[in-house]
């Protein structure tokens, strides 16, 4: 099975900064990590793989610098990766995103299924892998907590909602986005670090995956950030004391005071 | 202080500690209390190839030597020392195939080892042979084409989880110290059985237990070398393994050290962190001064024995016995440092003052290391080398 899981560099959470002038992310010194929900994208690419046979590449669109991270997902087994990188696909938002990966991935060409971690846990959106789904149109699953069955053309999954979990079945190709829940993201080992050492990460720009210019980077972005920051919250705190019972009787006067209806 | 290692040792030391912080010092406390084998993370370390990084490439290993061991027996601990003796004590069962061991012998037993598919261990204490090997009782007598096995061994660390067991036996009581034999003996061989596994005061996630032998019939095969040889096995192999204990050793006064100052930074007693006290500060000084020491001296080693040098024994005893008398000073003086807490469960030092206390005991004692040292001393001037 021809696997690909894209993956995304985000900002270690511990270390964010904004620009102020695009209200956008600073991405070139914060330390960056992938982002951690493409590290069971990631992790249920080997596992696939180890199942059934086949190859896992990974893909990223990203600065040069993602390439580190491209060899750590080899660490933990992947075959190989992919960097699109350019500067006209700066300043992407998630449709220009989708737009260059599918490119991307259709360079690659032969694929069973594309892995996508639920979102990013820098813009939040979940919608690059939806996004790149229509972009190849070919369906997709998102939030994935546990894959059924699977072999050649069909795939049925569990969907994780708020409320439970649904089953679905698809036909493949398709893309998937994963949740937490689905697996455990195994270390690397010494071999694996040893083989992403010695891997060479190809660089491949707008040019060579023949993208439409119109509808990559910043001017492919219909998206703009006018703002950025944190909402105020205003919560008053009372610490209500006596026994339980008192607490229990004040706290409804209180409710009472304040009018609550609850409905019958 | 940077002891220039390679990069793939570098590699190595940096996956074990993330291993070691990541997976081992979380449930160090839990493993300890219920005293619990740590299968979860020996299977981690299989999976992340550190069982195989002192063996040779071509029985499945990383093709590095002692160094790299002790690199990954450090790091563990450093968060745990009951997990790091598990993964020791499967280097100490391998040692003697590889030396010793033919090639059908290495062919069938390395790869999986080395793999973490199996675990290894080594048996030769008994209730009457400690210090002193030459007290075994355990006897093999040869029946055509099998070795009968029949005795206890215990206190044998593995015992019971390993699957191939490294076992020294009388085959010849008249020979004396040439009357021993060493032999391979599978987990599922008939005849071969675990008592109690035992209490102990540290190193607790470790499982050490009998291994008993009822008319356990072993083919003859798996003899190591030749027969008479079992004594030069045992004594060869711990040559080689001690620096491991060292390493052992410093990795536990360094998680001590490590825990100790960061306390005393935190800890306000007279209106400041005692860390500013100078009664504080040059107990950590020396702490971390002997800590040092111990490691250069146990990395030396290594390196020596890697080198391939031929005659070891003195320095081997020298890394295992200082490295160890610095894990329990260190780690007695964390707890001091932090007072009537560091005698609380609630937090690591105690545990690893009780940890430490078995590097001065086990794979020789120092009293018995000190002997080997002063013996190479007598025989270097008295002219004989």
């Amino acid at each position: 099975m021809n696997i690909i899981v894209c993956i995304k560099q985000v900002p270690a959470t511990n270390d964010v900064k904004i620009n102020k002038d695009t209200n956008t992310l600073v991405r070139d010194e914060a330390q960056s990590v992938i982002n951690p929900f493409d590290t069971y994208a990631v992790e249920e690419g080997v596992r696939l793989k180890e199942a059934t046979g086949g190859k896992v590449t990974v893909i990223s669109m990203g600065i040069p610098k993602v390439a580190d991270i491209l060899k750590e997902c080899i660490a933990v087994g992947a075959d190989e990766g992919i960097l699109l990188s350019d500067r006209a696909f700066a300043g992407a938002d998630t449709l220009a995103t989708s737009a260059a990966l599918a490119a991307g991935i259709n360079k690659i060409g032969q694929y069973d299924i594309i892995i996508c971690g639920k979102q990013a846990i820098d813009g939040d959106t979940g919608q690059v892998g939806p996004g790149l789904a229509e972009r190849l149109g070919i369906p997709h699953i998102t939030c994935i907590r546990k894959i059924e069955e699977i072999k050649e053309g069909y795939i049925r999954a569990q969907r994780m909602t708020d409320f439970g979990y649904e089953v679905i079945e698809c036909s493949l190709p398709a893309v998937i986005t994963v949740v937490k829940e689905i697996n455990e993201p195994r270390l690397p080992s010494i071999k694996g670090m040893m083989k992403a050492k010695k891997a060479v990460i190809p660089v491949w720009t707008a040019d060579d995956i023949g993208a439409d210019k119109d509808k990559i980077g910043l001017r492919g972005s219909p998206t703009k950030v006018i703002k950025t920051f944190t909402p105020e919250i205003n919560i008053n705190t009372e610490i209500i004391d006596g026994t339980p019972e008192e607490q229990a009787h004040k706290l409804v006067e209180k409710l009472l005071q304040l009018q609550i209806k609850v409905p019958v | 202080m940077d002891y220039f290692l390679t990069e793939e040792q570098q590699m190595i030391k940096e996956l074990a500690a993330r291993i070691a912080d990541e997976k081992v010092a979380p449930v160090a406390r839990e493993l300890d209390e219920k005293e619990e084998f740590p299968y979860e993370i020996m299977k981690i370390l299989a999976e992340s190839d550190l069982f195989g990084v002192y063996i040779p490439e071509e029985y499945g290993g990383l093709g590095g030597g002692i160094t790299e061991q002790c690199l990954v027996i450090e790091e563990l601990s450093r968060a745990c020392s009951g997990v790091a003796v598990s993964y020791a004590a499967s280097g100490l069962g391998c040692t003697p195939i590889l030396l010793f061991g033919t090639e059908e012998q290495k062919q069938k037993y390395v790869p999986d080892i080395a793999a973490g598919k199996k675990l290894a261990a080594f048996a030769l204490t008994e209730a009457n042979a400690g210090s002193d090997a030459s007290g075994i009782q355990t006897m093999a007598v040869k029946d055509g084409d099998y070795y009968i096995l029949n005795g206890t061994k215990q206190w044998i660390t593995n015992g019971g989880e390993a699957d191939v067991y490294v076992v020294l036996a009388v085959t010849n009581r008249s020979k004396g110290n040439r009357g021993f034999s060493a032999f391979i003996v599978e987990k599922d061989t008939p005849g071969l059985s675990f008592g109690k596994k035992e209490k102990k005061l540290g190193i607790r996630a470790s499982a050490t237990r009998e291994v008993i032998f009822t008319d356990c019939r072993i083919p003859k095969e798996n003899i190591l070398a030749k027969e008479g040889m079992g004594f030069i096995v045992a004594m060869k192999n711990f040559d080689r393994t001690r620096p491991g204990i060292g390493a052992q050793a410093v990795g536990i006064a360094q998680g001590a050290l490590d825990y100790a100052a960061s306390y005393a930074h935190q800890r306000y007693q007279f209106g400041q962190p005692i860390s500013s006290f100078q009664a504080i500060q040059h107990m950590l000084a020396d702490m971390a001064t002997q800590t040092e020491a111990a490691r250069a001296l146990v990395y030396a080693t290594a390196r020596m024995i890697d080198a391939g040098a031929k005659d070891f024994s003195k320095e081997s005893s020298m890394a295992k016995v200082f490295a160890s008398d610095v894990a329990m000073k260190v780690t007695t003086d964390a707890v001091q440092i932090l007072g009537g807490y560091g005698y609380m469960r609630d937090y690591p030092v105690e545990k690893m003052m009780r940890d430490a206390k078995i590097t001065q005991i086990y794979e020789g004692t120092n009293q018995i290391q000190r002997n080997i040292i002063a013996l190479e001393l007598i025989k270097q001037y008295a002219g004989k080398k």
